[in-house]
């Protein structure tokens, strides 16, 4: 079979109706798999669901039945926590089995708490500890220059991630050199572990901040289809410079009792699981 | 059996640390509701800071405070704390042995499911190997009280190292052993049992297995002394060797990498004092892997039965 390469079809009503359900269907593995594993991070794994579908079934050319096909893109969770949304699109890519998504976090499974590029085919680096994942994709991105290689690498940060000294290291490299086969994006729910972010540590003005340290920088509703796949097309244009794509998002997103909790400032949902009941109650109101 | 958490031990201390010394500030990496650092948060706002997701800057800013007078109370995971902010705990605070306190939470790999990226078995190693700064692992939740305490009023830096689930608690409310009562000293450990067949050292939650291994092995007539080294460094060396002399055979039991750790520490004073057989249980030089944390306690060897297996071996050894 031949390589996934779709991104150059057009941006109509019936690829956003399948992405959109495919975004569902990485909501709803997620949670069941943190309700089974009882541990793991919701709010994370539910806020980037909808630019996770987007990359996987549109954007990035990649081939689930060779994992380490050279000349696919790259595409990193640097915020490692929220690999059940992850793992639910390899799956439904195709690189392992729907049934080994039921073992996460368990003994003996290829699908760990936080990503592991050793163990799970299609995890492109192993993550987890917060702020690594931008320099990693700076690496590779150089790599393909050197390779003479046409792979775009693609980032995706937390907001809270980047109070992490080592992502303006990165931003600041990657500008240095001139990578334009790099894309950041970020999921800026605006909540970290501890609270909302301009309570616990401010980011803004995010978008300045980028700009000042050299990049391109297009600013989105990241949960609008549309607005994911035509800023992941524009940002690729650029020349001679990387590319952030600042995806406002809502912590918790598709889940309206999850939604409410973070939107009062309570963390719960970041790293505590849901019990069986309040399961069955998310999944009777998760919503497209 | 009683079981709780060193963390809410931990966050109860600095709350009454806080009450009788206003030279405590508490410092944390967007963690606190983790690491209980938010117990002291709640109740002195002004004095508790948190940085956000950033290590680094936590720790040298907890030095900053420190070199001002203040005793600092730094907090994070136990691989964030040591391993992202290594060299800035050496460079702001250790070397000038400043009053920091680096208090991590989610040491070795009780933490389970999270996986490896979240492990430290190898934090007792990275930073026994530092001149100038304690190293304290505490037993249960009683004696983490305590030993909070106890490293406020330490002159100068300390590591001090706690874990994520509830633990069994070895001694009585109010720091007792079998009725008695204990006065924690840094630097110095507790001799929890008597017994001259062979002696187990432990540290951390692992003094827990020790004494389960101790009665185990009572049951097939071996006597062994368990030792609770709460504290790795200063190591209490005169305990050690005493127990080396009466029994003539040695296992140490941590979560930890067995390169390193206590065992490597117990190792270093015998063979340059007193070679006598040495077992080590601990986890054999791997990363592990994400599960339930008695599964994997299972699996990677950190249980009673195998400080069981150890202790025949070394009585087998030393003949
Ligand atoms: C270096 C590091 N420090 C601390 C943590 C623990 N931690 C896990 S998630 C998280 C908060 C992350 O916030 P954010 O990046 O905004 O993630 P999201 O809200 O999207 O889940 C923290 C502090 C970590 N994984 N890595």
């Amino acid at each position: 079979m031949a390589p996934f390469d779709e991104k150059s079809a057009p941006h109509d009503e019936e690829l956003i109706k399948r992405l959109k359900k495919i975004a569902l269907y990485i909501r709803k593995c997620s949670l069941i798999m943190i309700t089974k594993a009882q541990s793991g991070h919701i709010g994370g794994s539910l806020s980037a669901a909808d630019i996770l579908a987007c990359l996987y079934f549109h954007h990035l050319r990649h081939d689930p039945e060779n994992p380490r096909w050279e000349d696919r893109d790259r595409f990193i969770l640097s915020k490692g926590h929220a690999c059940p949304a992850l793992y639910a699109a390899l799956a439904k890519a195709g690189y392992f089995e729907e049934d080994e998504l039921w073992k996460l976090r368990q003994v003996g499974s290829i699908l760990q708490g936080h990503p592991d590029m050793r163990r799970t085919p299609g995890v492109e680096a192993s993550t987890g500890t917060l702020g690594q994942g931008l320099s990693v994709g700076v690496g590779m991105a150089l790599a393909a220059r050197l390779d003479g290689k046409k792979y775009r690498v693609f980032v995706l940060l937390g907001d809270g991630e980047l109070d992490e000294g080592q992502v303006w290291e990165a931003a600041m490299s990657a500008a240095h050199y001139k990578i334009d086969n790099l894309t950041a994006i970020v999921d800026f729910n605006s909540f970290q572990l501890s609270g909302f972010i301009e309570k616990v540590m401010s980011l803004n003005p995010l978008s300045d901040k980028w700009r000042a340290f050299g990049w391109h920088v297009v600013e989105i509703d990241g949960h609008d289809m549309k607005q994911i796949l035509d800023s992941l097309d524009e940002v690729e244009k650029v020349r001679g410079k990387p590319s952030v794509i600042i995806a406002h998002t809502q912590k918790g997103k598709g889940v309206p009792f999850i939604e409410k909790a973070f939107n009062e400032g309570i963390s719960k949902y970041h790293g505590i699981p849901l019990t069986e009941a309040e399961l069955k109650r998310a999944l009777e109101e998760l919503y497209e | 059996m009683n079981e709780r958490h060193m963390r809410e031990a931990y966050g109860e201390a600095l709350v009454e640390l806080g009450e009788t010394n206003p030279d405590i500030v508490v410092l944390d990496a967007d963690l606190s509701p983790s690491t209980k650092t938010c117990m002291f948060a709640e109740k002195f706002p002004d004095r508790f800071f948190d940085v956000g997701v950033a290590e680094a800057n936590l720790i040298s800013v907890a030095a900053g405070l420190a070199s001002s007078g203040k005793i600092a109370f730094a907090s994070t995971f136990s691989v964030f704390g040591t391993e992202k902010g290594l060299n800035q705990f050496k460079q702001s605070a250790v070397y000038p042995r400043l009053n920091v306190k680096l208090v991590v939470s989610h040491g070795g790999i009780s933490l389970g499911q999270d996986g490896v990226s979240h492990f430290c078995v190898e934090d007792i190693a990275i930073m026994r190997a530092m001149p100038n700064l304690a190293v304290v692992v505490p037993a249960d939740a009683i004696e983490t009280k305590v030993a909070t305490k106890a490293i406020a009023e330490y002159e100068g830096p300390v590591f001090m190292r706690l874990v994520r689930p509830k633990t069994v608690c070895i001694y009585e409310e109010g720091y007792k052993y079998a009725g008695e009562e204990l006065t924690f000293k840094v630097g110095k450990s507790v001799t929890l049992r008597e017994g001259s067949d062979v002696a187990i050292i432990a540290t951390g939650l692992m003094v827990a297995e020790a004494l389960a291994a101790a009665s185990d092995l009572e049951k097939e007539g071996i006597n062994a002394s368990v030792i609770n080294v709460h504290t790795i460094k200063p190591l209490d060396r005169d305990a050690i060797l005493k127990a080396a002399r009466e029994s003539g055979a040695v296992v140490t039991a941590e979560e930890h990498n067995v390169y390193g750790g206590l065992g490597g520490a117990v190792a270093e004073v015998l063979v340059e004092n007193y070679p006598v057989p040495v077992g080590m249980v601990g986890i054999r030089d791997t990363f592990c892997e994400s599960g339930p944390w008695k599964e994997l306690f299972r699996k990677y060897g950190l249980t009673s039965a195998d400080i069981v297996r150890k202790a025949k071996e070394v009585i087998e050894r030393r003949g």
